[in-house]
């Protein structure tokens, strides 16, 4: 951490960005992040790894992506967590979770997605077409996935505008889906094998296999210490953790991750938390939450109450499940990493117990005394599915708040209301 | 000991004043272009030991009137429950919002729904129309219960319904039956909102909605039973303030 200011724009105009638009999102986002994050009363210390990371976020990393490109490494763009991260860094790349948080060029998407298209799928797009999303404008390839109809058709249009690589994710979980699946994996190996002109190896693949598990590990420990009452680490800045662990380095994450787990722990023991014990306590579950989307999470804890657990790609979907790590073979690895992946419960499965299961584990481990089931408008798999979360939900006697919503804030007054009358009932 | 409940809408400000426990006087004010003026003139009126704040204003007021907060959902249960224990059910049309909520014993909020962004088939979307139907806002319930037959009007968009409202009357449809299919509209949307939550009878009426004898009748239609009409139906929001502030208190 220096203290000199570096100066990004050359960078950034090589990588083909347009500045003008840059300026005015990169000016925004220290105000957003103050407003949801550095007013927060009592946070770790380790937090500040995160302030550092959030204040360099267009800076720094996207200066490690190009010395890496420039010592022969490649950098691979991802907005899922079906793409396995073990085999891209195996292979010699980076694996970037690409910006889909935040409202950007609308004017222009909707020249080529319906209005009615989720706001991740089209924050992605106008990102893309703004040309403001320097983790884009790096990536060497965007693998997509065929997750739900949105994405899928509009990776279409989106490899007019980027080298993009679709993976078909099987919706169903069936022996011959697993089948389909490990082959997927196989044609991925190959096209970065082509992109990297690197051959797999067990040696790179096993050793991918045990960071990215570590990287796993660190953040169940740290979300492990949010079972407690006190909480000793908000909701948003555990959602942080996991937004940023889509794009950071590794090992570097991984060691940062587990000082702040050791802190929790240490908190913990001391009883002290970020909010009084009697808080209500809020599991979140629901479609993804992409950097600077922290919009539901602001509002529950701006309104007294706590989010103990994210049932989110964004979540315990990202780190709960770890790939073993005894195979042999790199053929193996290969058949651990397909199961699992497979094994993740993204609403596109159809159907998805495993989803309303771990819902119901997490509410339990967590103390969480209601559920808030959030998807995106227009996102189809998770607004459908909220059914049964609801359902499940009532007969384990944990009330529900469903929210549909999107990127921008022209709601929160009323979801604001929404949440605390929420919140009151929950501390009854 | 003197506590006040303060309901600061958006069309409306409403103060109920508790004195030793019983409600010792009400009143509705404009909320005009300044309600948190309107609130601090209500609250200067007496000298009170305490105010708690309700409604799309609650948060000015806590740092104006350093007033302790209770949301519109949590201040109609509670406000509910002290006029009619035996209630499991509320629905309040306010200016511009629309609420239901379930209720368990004890007057416990066990679900709720309110509408969301937009201010469709609420108390302002009527006073659009009555505009539109040159009558006062008091007089359109009255209106609308002159006949059994009803225009249909099938936008519930303020905005877009204005220009039906005009087009249904240029093409001759009596004011009546305009008014009757406005209402129609408008109840159907609230029923809608209290199957969601599965609301059950007794259910209370309030807000500025259940001073319209059309809506009222309405609605009980709709519910195959009757609509308990909150006494002073705009200020249940701030009684319920009110006697959480005693509760709060103790």
């Amino acid at each position: 951490m220096s203290d000199a200011t570096v100066d990004y724009r050359p960078m950034w105009r090589e990588l083909g960005m347009d500045l003008e638009a840059h300026d005015p999102l990169l000016a925004a986002i220290p105000q957003l992040y103050a407003d949801a994050y550095l007013n927060q009363k009592d946070r770790p210390e380790g937090m500040a790894y995160f302030d550092f990371v959030m204040s360099e976020i267009h800076g720094l990393r996207i200066k490690e992506l190009q010395d890496h490109r420039a010592a022969g490494g490649t950098v691979i763009g991802t907005f899922c967590v079906y793409v396995p991260e073990e085999i891209i860094r195996a292979l010699g790349g980076l694996s970037v979770g690409l910006c889909a948080g935040a409202e950007w060029a609308y004017d222009q998407v909707e020249h080529l997605l319906p209005r009615t298209t989720c706001a991740l799928v089209k924050s992605a797009m106008g990102f893309k077409l703004g040309r403001v999303c320097p983790y884009v404008e790096s990536a060497d390839l965007v693998v997509g996935e065929t997750t739900c109809d949105g994405k899928k058709k509009a990776y279409e249009l989106f490899g007019e505008l980027a080298p993009v690589y679709v993976m078909e994710l099987p919706q169903m979980k069936r022996p011959q889906d697993l089948e389909l699946w490990r082959g997927e994996l196989d044609r991925l190996v190959a096209k970065l094998e082509e992109i990297s002109g690197r051959t797999l190896t067990f040696e790179a693949l096993q050793r991918a296999t045990k960071e990215v598990n570590d990287k796993r590990r660190a953040l169940q420990r740290l979300n492990a210490a949010r079972a407690a009452t006190p909480l000793p680490i908000s909701g948003k800045d555990a959602l942080l953790a996991v937004q940023v662990a889509f794009y950071d380095d590794v090992p570097r994450f991984t060691q940062m991750v587990n000082a702040i787990a050791a802190e929790l722990e240490q908190r913990v023991a001391e009883g002290r938390g970020v909010a009084p014990a009697s808080a209500p306590r809020v599991l979140v579950t629901g479609s993804p939450m992409s950097i600077p989307n922290w919009k539901v999470h602001d509002l529950v804890e701006k309104a007294g109450g706590v989010v103990v657990a994210e049932e989110l790609c964004t979540g315990s979907r990202y780190y709960e499940k770890l790939v073993a790590e005894d195979a042999t073979t790199v053929e193996g690895l290969l058949d651990d990493i397909a199961e699992k992946y497979l094994d993740i419960n993204c609403a596109c499965f159809t159907p998805n117990p495993g989803r309303i299961d771990d819902v119901l584990r997490l509410a339990e481990e967590h103390a969480a005394d209601g559920i808030l089931h959030y998807a995106l408008q227009f996102c189809a798999p998770y607004q459908i599915e909220a059914t049964s979360v609801e359902r499940a939900a009532e007969k384990a006697r944990l009330p529900v708040l469903r929210v549909d919503t999107d990127y921008s804030m022209e709601d929160v007054g009323q979801l604001g209301t929404r949440i605390e009358a929420f919140l009151e009932m929950l501390a009854h | 000991m003197l506590v006040l409940g303060l309901d600061i809408g958006s069309r409306t400000v409403d103060a109920v004043w508790i004195q030793d426990g019983a409600v010792a006087d009400r009143a509705v004010l404009d909320a005009g272009y300044e309600p948190q003026a309107a609130a601090a003139q209500l609250a200067a009126r007496n000298a009170i030991d305490r105010i708690v704040a309700t409604g799309y204003g609650r948060h000015a007021a806590a740092e104006r009137l350093g007033a302790a907060v209770i949301t519109e959902i949590g201040a109609y249960a509670i406000g509910a429950a002290s006029l009619h224990p035996e209630a499991r059910s509320i629905l309040d049309i306010g200016g511009q919002d629309t609420k239901v909520i379930r209720l368990g014993p004890g007057g416990r909020v066990l679900d709720f729904e309110m509408n969301d962004k937009c201010a469709a088939g609420t108390g302002r979307f009527l006073e659009v129309m009555a505009k539109a139907l040159g009558c006062e806002i008091g007089e359109l319930g009255t209106m609308a219960l002159a006949t059994p037959e009803a225009a249909t009007v099938s936008s519930m968009c303020t905005v877009f319904a204005e220009s039906e409202v005009v087009g249904l009357l240029h093409r001759g449809e009596p004011r009546e039956r305009v008014a009757r299919g406005l209402h129609e509209a408008v109840a159907r949307r609230a029923l809608a909102m209290l199957r969601r939550v599965r609301a059950e009878p007794p259910l209370v009426f309030a807000g500025g909605g259940a001073l319209n004898p059309a809506l009222v009748q309405l609605i009980a239609d709709g519910l195959g039973g009757e609509a308990l009409v909150a006494a002073h139906p705009q200020t249940l929001g701030a009684l319920g303030a009110a006697l959480h502030g005693l509760r709060e208190e103790a």
